[in-house]
């Protein structure tokens, strides 16, 4: 059960992150979650929100670089352990893992945004050691 | 129509073009001597007078004039007629120093459309035809040049100048321009907009462009005539020697032909001055051969360079120039390297990025720094860091098999280096500020 998630090339530059921020606050776009991957000279601005492919045009629309993906959201109890163990299975099902991002934490439980190169090996090896994924039915109504 | 707009000259044979030249060239010196102190200075100096040039056979014992001296000589140094018979100016940019200013009488403006007209017949242009002009008016001899040249021909001439994309397609589709003429550059990003908004080369009925005023790739040639669905025809020129048109390219695309009639040109080696043979690779030398306002005897371009007086299947007889390679002074000296932006410009090309790219030299630590700018296309980004690193790496790699040393690649958002509507710069050289 995949999630779609958008990422944004953005110039590592003062100001580029308010100008997008502005852009999607501006046309009403709820982040519901982010995480930034940067170097010295760009970041990827990734985000979690509903109707992915309207904020996909507003985005492009304003001459930003886009792309979309298929994540998986994993649900754990929300203790020290957590990420441990879905790093555990999936390195046990020989998945490697791209990055990791909290999406949420709600009643003691936290939902985790896993990239993977391969969603459905990854989605069943999660399955296998008890981790439920959830898809956007689900993380939207958090 | 002919296919060529003054068949008597562009198919004179070579004994009679020299014989031509040997003539012209007899009384241009002449002239310079007689109204030009300048050089008449730098001959005395030399030891030359107007008598020992009897042929192009001694054009060698000739002085030779740099774009220095042309400034030393700002305005008026070199002026070869009073004041009163000159009735035009194009300047330079100043871009890279003092600026040039050329003059010229009508006679000068007369032949140097003619040459442009040469040009635009030898890219498949009739009076039948739509000339959009899109190279900058004024100063800048790229507009006046093809301009005049396409009045000559006959051609419905649209001096849009450049800039303001849409309009220029707008005309483009609405007065059914068949012929653009632009920088290359320009010619690109007209090419990108086209695209953008929303149209393919079957909603605009160009059939060919005439490109010049910057160098360019035979890769960014097959882009552009993609882009606009066009044949693509190079020119060359120089305002010192008058503009665009001493030497255009015909349909065989293997080099431009030199205006010979106007201009005797030579190879020499850049560092000691040596005429080089037909075939060597060198700079490009002009005499001007009927000029009587700015007449220039042996001026060096810069411009790095092949010429070849093999048999052109245009039927053409008028040796031919291959593209500059580099300018002499575009050439970056990096870690001992020599380095052309048009090497760059090649792998980029070839390995699928945009043409629009920024070299940056700069010196750390007692050593040359080259890094490299170029924009992403939406079909490149990938979600990872380690995709756009990879992909960095890769490129960096191909031109360092091309340069011999490693740059340092950074890739960018799109339209985040400045689109050039005219001459396009790629090239920042910081250690200057250093020396
Ligand atoms: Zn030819």
């Amino acid at each position: 059960m995949a999630v779609k998630q958008i990422s944004v090339f953005i110039q590592n530059k003062k100001g580029r992150l308010a100008k997008v921020s502005r852009l999607l606050a501006d046309n009403n776009i709820y982040i519901r979650a982010l995480s930034i991957a940067d170097t010295q000279d760009f970041g990827i601005l990734r985000l979690i929100c509903e109707d992915v492919e309207n904020v996909n045009s507003v985005l492009k629309e304003a001459g930003y670089l886009t792309t979309i993906t298929d994540v998986l959201v994993a649900a754990v109890k929300d203790d020290a352990g957590a990420l441990a163990i879905i790093a555990e299975a999936l390195r046990d099902a020989d998945v490697s893992i791209e990055y990791v991002y909290e999406l949420a934490t709600v009643d003691n439980i936290v939902y985790l945004v896993v990239r993977v190169d391969d969603n459905k090996v990854a989605a069943a090896a999660l399955a296998g050691a008890g981790i439920k994924t959830v898809g956007e039915d689900v993380i939207f109504k958090l | 129509m002919s296919k060529y707009y003054q068949p008597e000259v562009e198919t004179m044979s070579v004994e009679d073009i020299k014989a031509l030249q040997s003539e012209k060239l007899v009384k241009q010196v002449k002239h310079v001597y007689e109204n030009v102190k300048y050089y008449r200075d730098l001959m005395d100096e030399k030891g030359v007078t107007p008598d020992d040039i009897k042929s192009i056979d001694d054009l060698y014992k000739l002085p030779f004039l740099t774009k220095a001296d042309l400034r030393d000589a700002y305005p008026y140094g070199l002026l070869g007629t009073d004041l009163k018979n000159c009735v035009r100016i194009q300047s330079t940019s100043g871009t890279t120093g003092r600026r040039v200013v050329a003059f010229y009488t009508q006679k000068d403006v007369d032949l140097w459309e003619e040459c442009c007209a040469r040009a635009i017949v030898a890219a498949g242009g009739t009076n039948g035809d739509v000339c959009q002009v899109a190279y900058g008016y004024g100063l800048f001899t790229g507009g006046p040049g093809l301009n005049g040249g396409s009045h000559k021909v006959g051609c419905l001439t649209l001096p849009m100048s450049s800039g303001n994309t849409e309009r220029q397609i707008q005309f483009m589709q609405d007065l059914h321009s068949t012929i653009i003429c632009c920088t290359p550059s320009y010619a690109a990003y007209i090419g990108e907009t086209l695209k953008e908004m929303g149209l393919t080369p079957d909603d605009i009925d160009l059939k060919a462009g005439i490109f010049g005023a910057e160098p360019w790739t035979e890769e960014m040639r097959r882009d552009i005539e993609k882009s606009l669905g066009i044949k693509a025809y190079d020119i060359y020129g120089l305002t010192e020697t008058s503009g665009p048109g001493v030497s255009f390219e015909c349909e065989e695309q293997t080099g431009m032909h030199i205006n010979e009639d106007h201009f005797l040109a030579e190879i020499i080696d850049p560092e000691t001055g040596e005429v080089l043979p037909e075939g060597s690779k060198g700079e490009l030398v002009f005499t001007s051969l009927d000029k009587e306002a700015f007449p220039l005897l042996r001026y060096r371009t810069r411009d790095i360079c092949v010429l070849s007086r093999k048999k052109c299947s245009c039927g053409r007889t008028f040796i031919k120039m291959s593209k500059p390679m580099g300018r002499s002074d575009d050439m970056m000296i990096i870690r001992g390297v020599n380095v052309f932006p048009s090497q760059i410009e090649t792998v980029l090309i070839k390995e699928g990025y945009s043409s629009n790219y920024l070299i940056e030299v700069d010196r750390e630590h007692n050593t040359d720094t080259l890094d490299i700018y170029v924009e992403l296309t939406p079909e490149q980004f990938s979600d990872t860091v380690k995709g756009i690193s990879a992909r960095e790496k890769s490129l960096a790699g191909a031109i360092k098999i091309m340069l011999g040393i490693n740059p340092k690649v950074h890739l960018v958002a799109p339209k985040t280096i400045t689109r050039s509507e005219g001459k396009a710069v790629r090239v920042v050289d910081k250690r200057k500020l250093h020396d």
